[in-house]
């Protein structure tokens, strides 16, 4: 009996799978996956291809675009784009020259150009538009209306004097805009690093190295070296190194053995690196307090623009913490202060108003005041 | 009646603080060092002087004691004597911590196989623990004709699939890249750090395509996108798709993927650059073009000295390096060392390694220990008797398609230096008279 049905229940399973599998491979599978509604596709299908596809109907202005950007973009970006405190700026290095050409001069060898900016390497307005779209305001991505996208689109594309100050930009002018673009011209794809020859590009990669093994050349000279003042700029290094084995970290708290260092690079091409901050100095969330508000200041985006020790955008907690704390009105003040945003005490960078509850901003200025 | 023979435990009588504390102060790296160059020292006089080795003669506590516990900690935890080996930050490298990158100790590392926990990080707009049962994979095409059904997986679905494990490195195409013009970081962590390499496991993303009725000659390219605010897009060849190799992966090491790394779902693709690992994974979208996202447009273009852009970079080329002795580190000993690296390869295996300790003049085939897996780190390691002169180490790999890693001058001939991306030269570390190693770049 037991064998007859077990027997049976094989057979059974046999059939249903072969017949799935003539009927095509989501029946292979019964039971897994379900189909996506039209809605739901068009809630998560928001890429917009070089060729447009997938750009939403909409319309925006450089002057409306300014709006949006000097209350959720400057912040970071700069009031023209041009910063360069928190990202790599966006505006800056292309000419009337490059929109005629398609190719950006500054990006040739031995031009004056600090920072290749957004508009000097991109392409495709498409990439822009999206990524805009999707991923900005840095700390609130996903909250523009495709009207805001087009306007800040826009507002950019004029500040790169690629568009007139009274320009709006749309859905419907998009791809003339596209042909202004300073780099349209500006990418290659034949290399040998993308898999497949889909791209056009080739089998053979650029660079080889040599395989010689024996007396291949004469003389080694040391070309570049760590500068003695970058000694110890990634921190102690006797702390980043296992205390067993056949080595120890380096106290990097002394100077280099001569021999290191007798390679002094030009001054130009060393890579400027921060003083690091004590190694052993209090993580962000050391203090019982500040993990206690951590979900707060994450949830309303506070470390974005504020680290704990450091200032990033807007000064860093403990500056603020030792700033007010011995103040009678600290507690109102900065509570206050947190909801109204403002400008001019810590520098120009403007802090929007905050969002959340009045509890909270007590409890962040609470935690400022007594827990730093 | 047991209980009259087992003494208390101190930390009975001391709170959790006062535990903290003792802790605290007893792993200090200070106190640490110092003891253990006491205990060194106390050795070798004794040693000196025909005596014996106090470590051996005088028993230690847990020689005459009781030790810890089954499941003092759930989940358990490196020696507390292996704090020093951290993921940490290069400092100045980047502004708002939340885009930023932090680096493995490659320096510490045995083996292939990074410890989760020190698995490098790499996030454009900060990182998510997310719920997996609100999590959804969706699978659409850019037209109709692409694909019979869109369709939508859930990760209580995914995980029921056939699944297949698979070891791969995975590398940020920024790896080396402070280096391009000079050297401008101390040790391997902050030069090479940016790479990792795990067992992960997952669906081949063909097998999901098919069970959508999608049309593989039309479909050119495939659209992979992530669920959290930078909405991580790149675009992901087809032919790494047709033969199988791209997994949607949830699990790494054994277990599931650390939400540093994608938790619930992220996308394996082998041998390629790590942004296209689309962590979070939320959609894959079928379609006839490439995408040109801004992390395939703004980002992650290579300059050349044309003044152009490579776009679509996404092969991590043949690269080596040793990654003890190295920068940073001094030897304790002259005598017997073992030189120990990694190589890798995003076309295939590791064929061959050859190292030099005179910087580049001669060089003798390294060992390479198994196992030697395509796109994959493969461990390498020579022998080395140090004399107590100066020398400098290099390593150089050649991978099974025949290419060989190049000198920077050889890298440098070709695509100057203000590349950013892919910078497979061969690294220099150059050892002095007193033992200490320090990064450099040779002639």
């Amino acid at each position: 009996m037991f064998s007859y049905l077990k027997s049976a229940l094989v057979l059974a399973g046999f059939c249903f799978v072969g017949a799935a599998s003539a009927a095509g491979p989501a029946e292979k599978f019964p039971g897994i996956g379900r189909a996506a509604t039209p809605a739901e596709v068009r809630a998560w299908d928001i890429d917009v291809r070089p060729d447009f596809k997938g750009l939403p109907k909409g319309q925006g202005s450089v002057r409306q675009g300014e709006v949006v950007w000097e209350a959720q973009c400057a912040s970071c970006h700069g009031t023209f784009g041009e910063s360069s405190e928190i990202f790599t700026p966006i505006v800056g290095g292309t000419s009337a020259e490059d929109m005629r050409a398609g190719r950006v001069a500054s990006l040739l060898p031995g031009a004056n150009q600090p920072q290749r900016t957004t508009l000097m390497k991109v392409a495709t307005l498409s990439t822009l538009w999206d990524y805009i779209n999707r991923a900005m305001p840095w700390n609130a991505p996903k909250s523009l209306s495709a009207d805001e996208v087009y306007a800040v689109t826009a507002y950019i594309l004029n500040l790169g004097n690629i568009v007139p100050a009274e320009f709006t930009l749309s859905d419907a002018n998009i791809r003339e805009v596209q042909e202004r673009l300073p780099n349209r011209k500006g990418m290659t794809t034949t290399h040998a690093m993308w898999p497949g020859r889909e791209l056009g590009g080739s089998a053979r990669p650029d660079v080889q190295g040599s395989s010689c093994v024996r007396d291949c050349k004469k003389d080694v000279a040391v070309k570049s070296v760590l500068p003695d003042y970058a000694r110890n700029a990634h921190g102690q290094l006797a702390e980043q190194s296992r205390l067993v084995g056949a080595s120890r970290g380096a106290d990097t708290s002394r100077p280099s053995p001569a021999s290191l260092t007798s390679k002094v690079p030009p001054a130009h091409a060393v890579q400027a690196q921060a003083a690091p901050e004590k190694i052993a100095s209090k993580g962000p969330t050391g203090a019982t307090g500040t993990s206690a508000v951590m979900p707060l200041l994450q949830k309303n985006a506070c470390i974005a623009c504020h680290g704990m020790d450091n200032k990033i955008v807007g000064p860093s907690f403990r500056e603020i913490a030792s700033k007010y704390k011995d103040h009678a009105d600290a507690l109102n003040y900065l509570s206050g202060k947190i909801k109204a945003g403002g400008q001019g005490v810590w520098g120009n960078i403007p802090m929007p108003p905050q969002a959340l509850s009045e509890a909270d901003s007590n409890r962040l200025a609470q935690w400022l005041v007594k827990d730093f | 009646m047991l209980s009259r023979f087992i003494r208390r435990a101190p930390e009975s009588f001391l709170d959790r603080e006062q535990i903290q504390a003792v802790r605290a102060g007893r792993r200090s790296f200070l106190a640490g060092a110092m003891a253990a160059a006491a205990g060194t020292m106390a050795t070798q006089q004794a040693l000196a002087q025909g005596g014996n080795d106090p470590a051996i003669m005088n028993l230690p506590a847990h020689s005459k004691g009781l030790g810890q516990p089954v499941a003092a900690s759930g989940y358990g935890q490196p020696s507390e004597w292996e704090k020093n080996l951290q993921r940490r930050q290069s400092p100045g490298l980047t502004r708002v911590p939340q885009s930023s990158v932090s680096f493995a100790p490659l320096q510490g590392l045995f083996g292939i196989i990074t410890p989760s926990g020190l698995h490098f990080e790499r996030h454009h707009q900060g990182w998510w623990d997310i719920d997996p049962s609100k999590h959804r994979l969706m699978i659409n095409g850019s037209d109709e004709t692409m694909l019979k059904r869109p369709a939508v997986f859930s990760m209580d679905e995914l995980m029921r699939l056939p699944s297949t494990s698979r070891m791969h490195f995975i590398e940020c195409g920024a790896n080396t890249g402070m280096e391009w013009g000079n050297v401008a970081v101390p040790t391997v962590q902050y030069t090479h750090g940016m790479l990792s390499c795990s067992e992960f496991t997952g669906v081949p993303l063909r097998t999901l395509l098919e069970m959508c009725g999608a049309d593989l000659k039309r479909a050119k390219f495939v659209l992979a996108e992530g669920a959290d605010g930078s909405g991580m897009t790149r675009t992901i060849p087809m032919s790494m798709v047709l033969d199988g190799q791209v997994l949607v992966a949830y699990g790494q090491n054994g277990e599931m993927l650390r939400p540093e790394n994608g938790y619930p779902l992220r996308l394996v693709v082998p041998g390629v650059q790590g942004v296209s690992w689309v962590k979070y994974l939320r959609r894959i979208e079928l379609g006839d073009m490439p995408y040109a996202t801004k992390d395939e447009s703004i980002h992650y273009v290579d300059l050349l000295p044309d003044g152009t852009h490579r776009q679509y970079t996404s092969i991590q080329e043949v690269k080596s390096v040793i990654t003890s002795p190295s920068g940073g580190q001094v030897l304790l000993e002259k005598g017997f060392h073992t030189l120990t690296g990694l190589a890798w390869s995003g076309r295939g295996k590791v064929k061959r390694v050859d190292v030099s300790a005179d910087g580049g003049k001669n060089w003798k085939p390294a060992r390479l220990e198994g196992p030697v897996l395509s796109k994959c780190l493969t461990r390498f390691n020579a022998d080395f008797v140090w004399d107590g002169k100066p020398a400098f180490f290099q390593s150089r790999a050649v991978d099974e398609t025949g290419q060989i890693q190049p000198t920077y001058a050889e890298l440098r001939k070709v695509r100057a230096s203000r590349s950013i991306y892919h910078n497979n030269a061969i690294q220099s570390w150059a050892l002095t008279e007193n033992g200490e190693v320090g990064n450099v770049q040779l002639s």
